[in-house]
């Protein structure tokens, strides 16, 4: 049911994708977006490691940005 | 005289070391990199350190692979061994690896990873596929993981469980304006087997027993499903400087809800130097069946005495610094960074009692732990 529902949602946003929306922000304004300083995962070896010790001591976990299905503790 | 060891929540396992970082602006492959990282934990009892190495190499113009090798070396005298069993040593060892493919707009990512241990080996694949939209503003990602774990008890050659894990997973980031970027994520994970630890105990109050309690082992529900969603900003400011914000909102089908919030600035120094500071805050409730102390033997169907499904709070501070490396007269490299990142930990438990205190039952003083984190590495792009 989910993985149906995910299907969906993917669809009508892949249809988007051919939409001639104009950008509002231009390519040549994201000189500042592009610089390393913005990247939500700059260094993902120690960020992934930072995730794993808050799985292990939490209770929760999932959408913490990068990819992977949860800490598999017990 | 059998040694009785207990294994909890500090086997620091790491299925989510794809690493790859969520699209933004357009899709694109990922840098090519390698890192050669240090780790150690170490609080409450527990020392957990050892190696990380991740190498991602690109093939042509759309496709790109990595390689991650990680161990934890794990010495435990948490409260949970003081109380009820022996410290023990032992180590985990995690490989993964993942391949990413470019198609257009279209991002695709195929990774597995498998960790091993004495009493646990865990395997998990997983697929995601993203696409940009609205002119490359837009980038949303689907994420599907599915992990099959095989859980054992040393000592014990007779038992042997199993847990299998689906993870559903849709993200969206959007660029918000020249100086915005936002990132909305939510995932859901459901479990199904021995999500319990075949060696923790709960305690009950036992009017024969010279302490006044006694323990009998935990018993989990066989499932679990748990939602999660987050949503994260960054804004560059005027000057060369950026402020990151983050909420994640949780719940399960154990009871527990939970939040947390981040707060960070990013400040880069010169051409060479780079630092960050952060804030987290977690709060969470505690699990249906958990309790601090029985009022019996058996008292309900499931019983837990986990501290991480016990009700508390945590603070998290954060400093990190980075020196960027580049010399005109390298060959291969493109530059190298040598980093620097420490946090403390604080955790503040609401109903999760310190039994190693002598007091009368009930009325031990509630467990406070602190930890620090390091990681000290270098990475090199070529």
């Amino acid at each position: 049911m989910q993985a149906t529902t995910l299907s969906a949602v993917l669809l009508v946003l892949t249809s988007l994708a051919g939409c001639a929306v104009e950008p509002w922000v231009k390519p040549y304004e994201r000189a500042k977006l592009a610089d390393p300083i913005m990247s939500f995962s700059r260094n993902p070896v120690a960020e992934s490691y930072l995730h794993h010790v808050y799985q292990a001591r939490e209770a929760a976990r999932g959408a913490e940005g990068g990819q992977g299905g949860g800490c598999g503790c017990n | 005289m059998a040694v009785t060891e207990i294994k909890q929540t500090n086997r620091l396992l790491l299925i989510g070391s794809f690493a790859v970082a969520l699209p933004v602006l357009a899709a694109q492959l990922p840098e090519e990199r390698a890192d050669a990282m240090y780790h150690l934990y170490d609080g409450g009892g527990v020392t957990v350190s050892g190696p990380s190495i991740l190498v991602r190499k690109q093939f042509g113009e759309s496709l790109s692979a990595s390689a991650n090798y990680y161990v934890d070396a794990i010495s435990s005298a948490s409260i949970d061994v003081v109380t009820t069993a022996s410290p023990y040593t032992e180590n985990r060892t995690e490989n993964s690896a993942s391949v990413d493919y470019l198609y257009g707009n279209s991002q695709m990512n195929l990774g597995y990873t498998s960790s091993e241990e004495s009493d646990y080996s865990a395997d998990t694949i997983h697929f995601s596929i993203g696409q940009d939209l609205l002119g490359d503003l837009t980038n949303v990602t689907l994420g599907y993981s599915r992990g099959s774990d095989e859980v054992r008890r040393n000592g014990d050659a007779d038992f042997s469980d199993e847990v299998t894990r689906n993870s559903f997973s849709l993200a969206l980031s959007q660029v918000v304006t020249a100086n915005t970027l936002f990132a909305l994520s939510w995932e859901t994970i459901a479990d199904e087997g021995f999500l319990n630890n075949p060696y923790r105990s709960v305690r009950y109050l036992d009017a024969s027993s010279p302490t006044g309690y006694s323990f009998e082992s935990e018993v989990y529900p066989r499932t679990r499903t748990s939602n999660a969603l987050s949503a994260r900003l960054r804004y560059h400011l005027p000057y060369r400087a950026a402020l990151s914000g983050e909420y994640r909102y949780f719940t399960d089908t154990w009871g527990i809800t939970a939040h947390n919030t981040e707060l960070g600035y990013t400040h880069p120094l010169g051409d060479n130097w780079t630092f960050d500071l952060s804030y987290r805050y977690y709060t969470q409730n505690a699990a249906d069946f958990y309790s601090d102390l029985f009022p019996r033997v058996q008292s309900q169907n499931y019983l837990a005495r986990d501290k991480e499904l016990s009700s508390y709070s945590s603070h998290s501070v954060g400093f990190g610094m980075s020196y960027k490396l580049q010399r005109e007269s390298w060959k291969l490299l493109d530059s190298a960074s040598l980093n620097l990142a420490y946090n403390y930990l604080y955790f503040n438990y609401r109903d999760f009692r310190d039994i190693s205190q002598s007091e009368a039952v009930g009325q031990e003083p509630l467990y406070e732990l602190s930890a620090n984190v390091m990681r000290l590495y270098l990475s090199v792009y070529y």
